[in-house]
């Protein structure tokens, strides 16, 4: 009996050991000069998209505060990795605003962690903008007044591909996506988007399967079994270099044109070396063939930086802090109600050229190059490509009006 | 879909097969021998997909175009991983085996931590795509369609390894030794035989499977950062499906459920009255829809068969029962500190946010306890039921539009809900079954919610699950969430206190009692499946608040609450905390949260780093955390 008195009383002691401790450690930081940026991503879950989106920041931020800062305010960001999951990044948030002070938050990779960042943000009245989540649903169904968005979403990026696939003039598709709202919805959008550009088009095989566990060898055998006239796919990192394996050996591609999302991506194609398909047209970044001045030297001063390429991760980050810097300067100030007011109709400079967030639905217009894949050189590269402005690629102002919350439009 | 593409993709399936057989077998080998849950095992098999990528590009120069460069990198990454398994073996496990059971989960947990940054350190965050294998590289035509020629030399490789297997296990004294082991492993320590050294070799041999597998995966896939969960889990599956101890019977079951997924796969949508079914969706879970289906049909897997009751059980599992007064004024004073604690740390607001996702885990982990603790049932698949409250809470929120307190009281239902069902068919099994269904349950509910789009918001899930107004309105001056932390405060400690008393009411004892010895119980009258049941409806129930509260702490929630992740976290709060006492699953919430949040900060590697720290805990506090006191208390108790 005693001695189960002692045990708990020195377990407890150890527990309230561990909560003053923790009391200490959280004494918040006292900053004044700098804007402070919390940053949230799953760094370690998704490395090959967020090294190079990390190092894109810093990048960014170096011009910006070699230039004399904001206003005379140098710029700071704070990173925390959320390890992959949303209760975690909302309590990465919190943290960042009660111990690091920081005036507003960025960030985000998963779609569903982007979700709840933004929803966090509406209760807790804090700027975000969300650099990375493609899901239509930040900026329309589930959008709100302090959310802003810079990457073009699933919606916008289909609809850059689809007068592609339409001017294919094939009638029997079909569609591989990897089993969450990401490819669910590329998928639906696609579907519905085709079939304006091109009533008579039927879609013979739908094959949705588990993200990162894709059984090749099964899929490419259903789809061929379907005698589909083109294929369109979500498919992308491991799962579709597994898709690309099968499909070649087992000749699904033969013949067949492929229309394909993200795979132009340098984080996507790059792996496949000498394996890439040919002839797919594809949504991505061709870092090596873009002639314009401002890219030019942003891949300069990337390349000296780092010693290393850039990828869109890296066009991402540099974007997100870009955007930001433009943002507050606009404002002349970090307020929030402030900071909104100016990203509405905000005009920022990107190595792609000049976006606007939009004031309908707080969406960047930041576009995306559509071309074809080739191999060169024992790489994949993208050839033929354009660059299509995101402003272009919208569903019409009264279709998005019904969508967002009238909350979020105020 | 014709006859004939069926049939190639059922060949296929078999291919698939192959490198699932290679992998379970490896973990079915361990287990059986030194019943150590090796977590790690699906790392290993991604290291050895990492290590046949690196291994190909040292010998390409020096065997360029020949096939003999791929199998001898198949060969060196097999010993390599073989070598790495045996370290593990000789530096970390040796040290715990006399650790309570599956403690050297918490261990290989660790080291599956480590492996994953390790990974990423030394391989970069990039997938590396291998070459195909010269020889094998394009397709022969089966029934007129191109089959791919490695599938085919992979359909050889699985029954081959199978039969080599076979005849190491029942030919030679090495192959008699692990079979004794794995029926009596105390037997055949008493009898003379080095324990250590079968135990070594039989971990390099079961890390070398793993590794062989991963290497003849590399012409398939790229080697890439996320291969090791779903390698652990899909060799689980089929260990438990086949049966503990038995390779033909793992080798049946990873046939059946690459048959099963193959087969969904080819079946595409198909329209019935009126309604169309997309299964190839059903991938998703198919391993685990077998697995029940199996698991409630047979209750020891395919092949396997009851094994004999461990010696050990009733003296591994003394002291928490001491169900005599908890000592009452220390959580007294605990929960007083607590409740001033909003105000004592208003300069530092973050103290009262961590400390909600403390209490709401310690909550979930002592719920875990109850059941695996007393009650002596290991649920891998707990988060279910911490998800299933959340989730009931939003959905009574969103639908009914009542006010949030309802979704407080009404959310721990969804729990109580699922512990219902879904206990009502684990209590007929035991041990590692058992837990391997609550598992499969689990998933099965995570499926279901990642792809109810209408209802639960499907992977993206649901937002703006915010406390009422009053809950978040500023305490003046205490930290901003003061409201909410003093009502999540409140609500775990009632809601332990309950858990408590439970186990010291003759319930508890009963319960305690069908744990120690089912006969005895059975026979002095104690209906033990009615008490384990129920205890799992209590537990799930408490889980189910725990997932409330911390629905309503983050605003929202999403299908990664369910998700196996979450489940084997609770199971390492647990563990860490040690189950052989009452504060265990409290203290060890709280280190694990802590240390996790303080980690992520401080380091860049941070999953290395909390798996660093939780191997010195496993290796120096062999009994957990709480252990540790009452060894300080009681040294020379073994």
């Amino acid at each position: 009996m005693k001695s189960s008195l002692v045990v708990h009383g020195r377990a407890l002691s150890a527990l309230s050991t561990l909560v003053v401790l923790c009391g200490l450690g959280c004494t918040g930081a006292q900053a004044q000069t700098p804007i402070r940026i919390g940053e949230i991503n799953s760094y370690k879950a998704q490395a090959a998209f967020l090294d190079p989106y990390r190092k894109g920041m810093d990048l960014a931020l170096e011009e910006v505060n070699a230039a004399g800062g904001v206003g005379g305010r140098r710029l700071e960001v704070i990173t925390r990795d959320d390890g992959a999951s949303p209760g975690d990044a909302v309590r990465a948030a919190e943290e960042l605003l009660a111990r690091e002070n920081v005036q507003m938050l960025a960030g985000g990779f998963l779609s569903h962690i982007g979700l709840a960042l933004g929803d966090f943000a509406r209760q807790k009245k804090v700027f975000f903008l969300a650099s990375e989540p493609l899901t239509d649903k930040l900026v329309w169904e589930n959008g709100n007044r302090y959310t802003f968005r810079l990457r073009p979403s699933t919606y916008m990026q289909v609809s850059m591909i689809v007068p592609e696939a339409a001017r294919l003039k094939k009638k029997r598709w079909a569609i591989v996506y990897p089993n969450y709202e990401y490819g669910q919805s590329a998928a639906a959008t696609f579907k519905t988007l085709l079939k304006q550009a091109q009533p008579d088009v039927e879609f013979v095989a739908e094959q949705a399967t588990p993200l990162g566990k894709v059984e090749a060898g099964a899929v490419v055998q259903a789809l061929s079994d379907s005698h589909p006239d083109a294929i369109f796919n979500v498919l992308f990192g491991a799962d579709l270099a597994r898709l690309v394996r099968e499909g070649t050996t087992r000749e699904l591609f033969k013949d067949r044109p492929v229309v394909s999302l993200l795979t132009g991506e340098p984080e996507y194609l790059d792996p496949l070396r000498d394996e890439a398909p040919a002839g797919w047209i594809v949504t991505g970044y061709p870092w090596y063939a873009i002639d314009t001045p401002a890219h030019k030297a942003f891949v300069t001063a990337y390349q000296k930086k780092f010693g290393d390429y850039p990828r869109l991760g890296s066009i991402v980050g540099y974007s997100t802090i870009k955007a930001i810097a433009a943002g507050v300067r606009a404002a002349g100030s970090t307020d929030t109600e402030k900071l909104i007011t100016a990203f509405r109709g905000l005009s920022f400079d990107t190595p792609f050229g000049r976006a606007e967030f939009r004031r309908l639905d707080h969406q960047s217009t930041m576009g995306a190059f559509v071309g074809r894949t080739a191999v060169e050189g024992g790489r994949g590269v993208m050839k033929d490509f354009t660059y299509l402005d995101g402003a272009r690629f919208q569903p019409s102002d009264e279709a998005v009006r019904r969508m967002r919350p009238a909350d979020a439009q105020q | 879909m014709t006859l004939a593409s069926l049939l190639v993709q059922l060949l296929g399936g078999l291919a698939g097969a192959s490198t699932l057989f290679l992998t379970s077998a490896g973990l079915s080998l361990i287990f059986g021998v030194t019943r150590v849950v090796n977590f790690a095992h699906g790392s290993l098999f991604m290291v050895g997909v990492y290590t046949a990528w690196t291994a190909g590009q040292w010998l390409r120069p020096i065997l360029p175009g020949s096939a003999g460069g791929f199998w001898l990198a198949v060969l060196l990454s097999t010993v390599v991983v073989a070598a790495l398994g045996a370290l593990l073996e000789v530096l970390i496990l040796r040290r715990i085996y006399r650790a309570p059971e599956l403690f050297q989960l918490l261990a290989t947990f660790a080291v599956a931590l480590v492996l994953r940054d390790g990974c990423l350190w030394l391989w970069g965050p990039e997938d590396l795509l291998g070459p195909r294998v010269p020889g094998l590289t394009g397709a022969i035509p089966v029934l007129g369609m191109p089959f791919p020629r490695y599938d085919a030399a992979l359909i050889a490789i699985g029954p081959l390894v199978l039969g080599l297997l076979h005849l190491v296990l029942t030919r030679t004294r090495f192959g008699i030794l692990v079979r004794a082991a794995t029926q009596d492993r105390e037997m055949v320590s008493a009898l003379g035989v080095a324990e250590s050294r079968l135990f070594t070799s039989v971990f390099a041999i079961g890390a070398g499977l793993a590794g062989l597998a991963g290497a003849l995966q590399l012409p398939r896939e790229p080697a890439n950062l996320g291969l090791d969960l779903p390698a652990i889990s899909d060799a689980f599956v089929v260990v438990v499906v086949g049966g503990l101890g038995s390779l033909p019977g793992a080798f049946l079951a990873a046939l059946l459920i690459s048959l099963v997924k193959a087969a969904c796969i080819a079946l595409g949508t198909v329209e019935l009255g009126g309604f169309s079914f997309a299964f190839p969706r059903l991938t998703l879970v198919a391993e685990f829809l077998v697995m029940a289906i199996v698991l409630v049909m047979r209750p020891y897997g395919l092949m396997g068969r009851a094994a004999a009751a461990p010696r050990s059980l009733a003296t591994t599992l003394p002291a928490e029962n001491a169900a005599g007064a908890p000592g009452r004024w220390p959580w007294g004073l605990l929960v007083v500190g607590l409740i001033l604690l909003p105000w004592l740390a208003a300069g530092s607001p973050y103290t009262t946010v961590v400390l909600v996702d403390v209490f709401c885990f310690s909550l979930f982990a002592m719920s875990l306890f109850f059941i695996m603790g007393p009650g002596g049932m290991h649920s891998f698949g707990h988060a279910a039921y911490f998800g299933l409250g959340a989730y009931g809470a939003a959905i009574v929120l969103k639908a009914s539009g009542w006010p949030m307190l309802w979704a407080l009281l009404l959310g721990p239902l969804g729990g109580f809900a699922g512990a219902l069902i879904f206990g009502w068919f684990s209590v007929r099994l035991s041990g590692v079954y058992l837990a391997m269904l609550t598992l499969a349950f689990s998933q099965i509910v995570w499926s279901i919610i990642y792809q109810w789009d209408d209802l639960t918001g499907g992977s993206n899930g649901l937002t703006g699950l915010w406390p009422a107004p009053w809950l978040s309105a500023q305490v003046p001056g205490a930290t901003a969430n003061a409201a909410y932390y003093l009502l999540t405060l409140i609500c775990v400690a009632i809601a332990v206190l309950v858990l408590r008393r439970v186990l010291d009411a003759p319930f508890g004892l009963a319960l305690r009692a069908g744990r120690d010895s089912p006969q005895r119980a059975e026979s002095i009258g104690i209906n033990v499946h009615a008490v384990q049941w129920a205890a799992f409806c209590v537990a799930g129930t408490a889980a189910g608040l725990a997932g409330v509260l911390y629905a309503f702490s983050k605003g929202s929630i999403s299908p990664d609450l369910v998700h196996v992740g979450r489940s084997i976290d609770g199971l390492v709060m647990v563990l860490l905390g040690g189950v052989e006492a009452l504060a265990g699953p409290l203290i060890g919430a709280a280190a694990f949260t802590l240390l996790q949040d303080t980690a992520g900060r401080s380091f860049d590697y941070w999953r290395a780093a909390t798996g660093v720290v939780m191997l010195l805990i496993v290796l120096v506090f062999p009994q957990g955390l709480a252990g540790l006191f009452r060894m300080r208390r009681r040294p020379s108790t073994t």
